[in-house]
């Protein structure tokens, strides 16, 4: 079966008055239908840049020099035009960000903005059709008060409830993929928990493929079936989570796993936060079954 | 400092604007060396030469008592140039204190000084300029006093937007709990956060100022004869339409020059500027 | 022992009549000199609100906060400030931009007249340095640093005031992992050399069982435990402080386990 999401030997460079820097240096990754796979990293590793490439937004900067394999459901991204690539956002791939209440429109209610994602499926879609359609999403994000929800405003809502209507209007047209970037990060511990357990059910039942893109180590233990660890723009660590999690085999994502603080406690240990070890080559863990 | 310079000559506009902008400062200087009739700028008369077209002699003809059109030009750019110093001179310092105060620390001091500056720019500029004018004899000095007087409140308006959003940022809060005074927070940590825009905008109204004062002048109330002005050299010519054409059209043209030019800088350094924030 | 700050019955209303918010209600606790204690909620919970009265921005509507047995005025004297600092959240907007860093970690020394005019540059050396800085970082913009550096720069300007209680605001949440450890580390060892007192402001749970003596819990303005932070974590009395455990995403399989535990002995 092909992979949702083929990407191969990603480059991406940047020209700016100084000269040309280097984001990303050839990374690869792979996502099959209903998988969860997370691209973890720091700020500056290039994992949120590697989302806008697959989306084809990053690509309409001038600046931007991309070059690699991009494959989404067989089709070679690269050879679309623009208005193809266009249609593929919001239909067949849809992305979530981190701060949900501001990456919704302030000043059209959500049930407009619900329309406005429905019609990308279907262009004659009536207002009352959307409504009724965003009434099932509501339902399948545990939001139940549908009528109050679709007539207020993003600053009418909470944090956590604007971020269950963008899962809900991410998964509207029924993506193959969604990639989701930082989610819940702006949100309380206990919203976010319940958010991610919902995004999980969601995903599981709906069979979407996720890329999950995170800093939070945490989050993406709880998260993801697959776990690609990125440093400075290269793909340093690769494999099943609970593999990765256990047996880390590379510097930096041992480094890593030290320096995340534990509930059980023991301290903050000493690490360096820059090493030669983190330029390390790729560690691949091997897939369990198959 | 130095990235502002190389940015502002990469770009072709902005190049171009810094271009004309030194050709009028420079011509401002250097009038008195480079002009060929420096005398021309006061009351002189030559009837042989007078209401010619241009000429290898008068490369931009002369005028209706025989002076040099181009000379006259060169120490208009100095009257402007000056002009346009000393208003914004004075203004901005006097809008950004208003606007900086109003800004930071709100209340009733923020509601007073803002409802002052409203009532000044609710009146058109031009007009309010002329207004005083019609009170005040038409000096120079009245001139400069007038367009000072519709000018600061810009500055205020636009110091004031920016004092109201740093006042919310985390370098203002360390400061107050710190404790420093009013004046130490208002003076050293936000005034040099509003500078960019500041300076833009002075750098904008160059040109601006030197319109208003040409209009004022095209309307008698500010330059007086015999100090030369584009604005009074475009009413002289403008009479004598289209015969003696080079009257108008040189001055005109001139004024042009300057205000592009400025505009062109002025709008590179808000582009800059407004990036780095 | 006597406690260096004491919070009595302190409560915070905004508003009046219906629009009127009790953003803390009646709260109570001490900080003790040389300790660090964890302020943990979510949000609604009052913990900026408590951080901006400890820090003297504005005063309780009621109640009282002392400071080495003396009652803070609701106006504090340049005393009573210097003795207080805090060290913020977002490493991007809390150094002044278009100042160095120098100047912004010597504007307490110039308030509050410590040292010599003539040694102050040389104190504000020494404070980088002990944050793991260079020296030389003092006459650079805070533009050219990163975030970790930031921070640190943060807490060089709270160290060279000579405070003894330092309010740190999720002082690590903007950080990355690695820098995180560092930043926590440099924290936990100055408290140790210093003897300073630290109130600890996160929603991190992770981070505070690593840095935190005493841990007291916020739920809508109210104080709803406050014990030491192994009582907290092994042996927690209320359902919300669970609640709040049980939520955090953990790493280790050990950690997995506790949350299992404290999620079943929550059970009724």
């Amino acid at each position: 079966m092909t992979d949702v999401l083929d990407i191969r030997d990603l480059t991406l460079k940047f020209r700016g008055y100084t000269g040309v820097t280097e984001v990303l240096h050839g990374i690869s990754l792979n996502i099959r239908a209903g998988e969860r796979v997370a691209l973890v990293g720091e700020s500056g590793s290039g994992k949120s840049v590697t989302a806008r490439i697959v989306l084809g937004q990053l690509q309409e900067l001038r600046a931007s020099r991309v070059q690699g394999g991009l494959f989404f459901e067989g089709q070679d991204l690269n050879r679309l035009s623009r208005r193809e690539w266009h249609a593929l956002r919001g239909t067949k791939m849809s992305m979530i960000f981190q701060d949900p209440t501001s990456s919704l429109n302030p000043v059209f209610p959500i049930g407009t903005q619900f329309h406005e994602v429905l019609k990308r499926r279907d262009l004659k879609l009536k207002r009352e059709a959307a409504f009724s359609r965003a009434g099932e999403l509501l339902n399948a994000v545990s939001i139940q008060d549908h009528a109050r929800v679709l007539g207020a405003f993003p600053f009418q809502l909470s944090g956590g409830m604007n971020q269950r209507v963008a899962i809900a209007m991410a998964l509207a047209n029924s993506p193959s993929l969604l990639i989701a970037d930082e989610p819940g990060t702006a949100l309380d511990v206990t919203v976010q928990a319940q958010t991610l357990h919902l995004m999980h059910d969601l995903v599981d039942r709906t069979g979407t493929a996720v890329l999950f893109i995170s800093h939070n180590l945490g989050v993406v233990r709880e998260f993801a079936d697959r776990v690609y660890v990125i440093y400075r723009g290269r793909i340093v660590e690769r494999g099943p989570t609970k593999s990765v999690f256990e047996n880390p085999g590379h510097a930096y994502t041992r480094a890593l796993m030290a320096a995340v603080p534990r509930i059980t406690g023991g301290g903050i240990p000493e690490i360096q936060d820059v090493d030669v070890a983190f330029f390390d080559p790729l560690v691949t863990h091997a897939e369990v079954g198959n | 400092m130095k990235r502002t310079m190389v940015i502002l000559l990469r770009n072709p506009l902005s190049l171009l604007g810094v271009i004309l902008v030194s050709l009028v400062v420079l011509s401002a200087i250097f009038a008195d060396i480079i002009v060929p009739f420096p005398e021309h700028r006061g009351a002189v008369v030559d009837f042989v030469h007078f209401n010619q077209g241009p000429t290898a002699r008068n490369i931009m003809g002369t005028d209706l008592v025989g002076r040099d059109l181009f000379s006259r030009i060169l120490y208009a750019f100095r009257i402007s140039l000056v002009l346009g110093v000393v208003v914004l001179a004075i203004a901005t310092p006097i809008g950004a204190v208003v606007g900086l105060f109003a800004g930071y620390l709100g209340g009733k001091v923020e509601f007073v000084l803002m409802r002052l500056t409203d009532v000044f720019l609710s009146i058109p500029p031009l007009v309010l300029a002329i207004a005083m004018m019609g009170v005040l004899e038409p000096t120079l000095m009245n001139a400069m006093l007038a367009v000072t007087a519709m000018w600061w409140p810009w500055y205020a308006r636009l110091v004031y937007n920016i004092a109201r959003s740093e006042r919310e940022e985390g370098y203002v809060l360390a400061a107050e709990v710190i404790g420093a005074s009013t004046w130490h927070i208002a003076l050293h940590e936000i005034l040099p956060n509003c500078l960019p825009a500041i300076i833009t905008k002075m750098t904008l109204d160059m040109g601006f100022v030197i319109i208003i004062v040409s209009s004022l002048s095209f309307l008698g109330l500010g330059v007086q004869p015999p100090t030369p002005d584009l604005g009074s050299m475009v009413a002289e010519g403008a009479r004598y339409l289209p015969d003696s054409w080079w009257l108008t059209l040189f001055p005109g043209l001139a004024i042009l020059i300057a205000v592009f030019g400025f505009n062109l800088v002025g709008d590179a350094l808000r582009e800059f500027l407004g990036a780095e924030q | 022992m006597s406690p260096l700050l004491s919070l009595r019955n302190v409560s915070k209303t905004f508003g009046k009549g219906d629009q009127a918010v009790r953003a803390v209600r009646d709260v109570s606790f001490d900080v003790f000199e040389g300790e660090c204690l964890a302020v943990v909620g979510e949000s609604g919970s009052g913990k900026t609100t408590l951080a901006n009265m400890i820090l003297g921005i504005f005063g309780p509507s009621s109640g009282e906060l002392l400071f080495d047995g003396t009652p803070l005025a609701a106006r504090r004297s340049l005393q009573e400030r210097s003795a207080i600092q805090l060290v913020q959240q977002n490493p991007l907007s809390s150094l002044n931009p278009k100042r160095s860093v120098g100047a912004s970690v010597r504007l307490g020394l110039d308030v509050y007249r410590i040292g010599d005019k003539s040694e102050r540059w040389r104190m504000v050396e020494d404070a980088l340095e002990e944050v793991g800085l260079e020296r030389d970082f003092r006459k650079r913009p805070p533009s050219a640093l990163s975030g970790g550096q930031r921070q640190r720069v943060a807490i060089a300007r709270a160290l060279a005031c000579q405070s003894r209680l330092v309010v740190l605001d999720e002082p690590t949440s903007a950080l990355d992992v690695l820098v995180q450890a560092r930043v926590l580390r440099l924290l936990n060892d100055l408290r140790a050399e210093k003897n300073l007192s630290y109130v600890f402001i996160t929603h991190d749970l992770s981070v505070v069982r690593n840095v935190a003596d005493r841990v007291a819990v916020f739920q809508a303005g109210q104080l709803v435990e406050c014990a030491e932070t192994t009582t907290i974590f092994e042996n927690p009395r209320e359902e919300y402080t669970r609640q709040l455990i049980g939520a955090v995403p953990v790493v280790a399989p050990e950690e997995l386990t506790l949350r299992d535990a404290l999620a079943r002995e929550g059970q009724p």
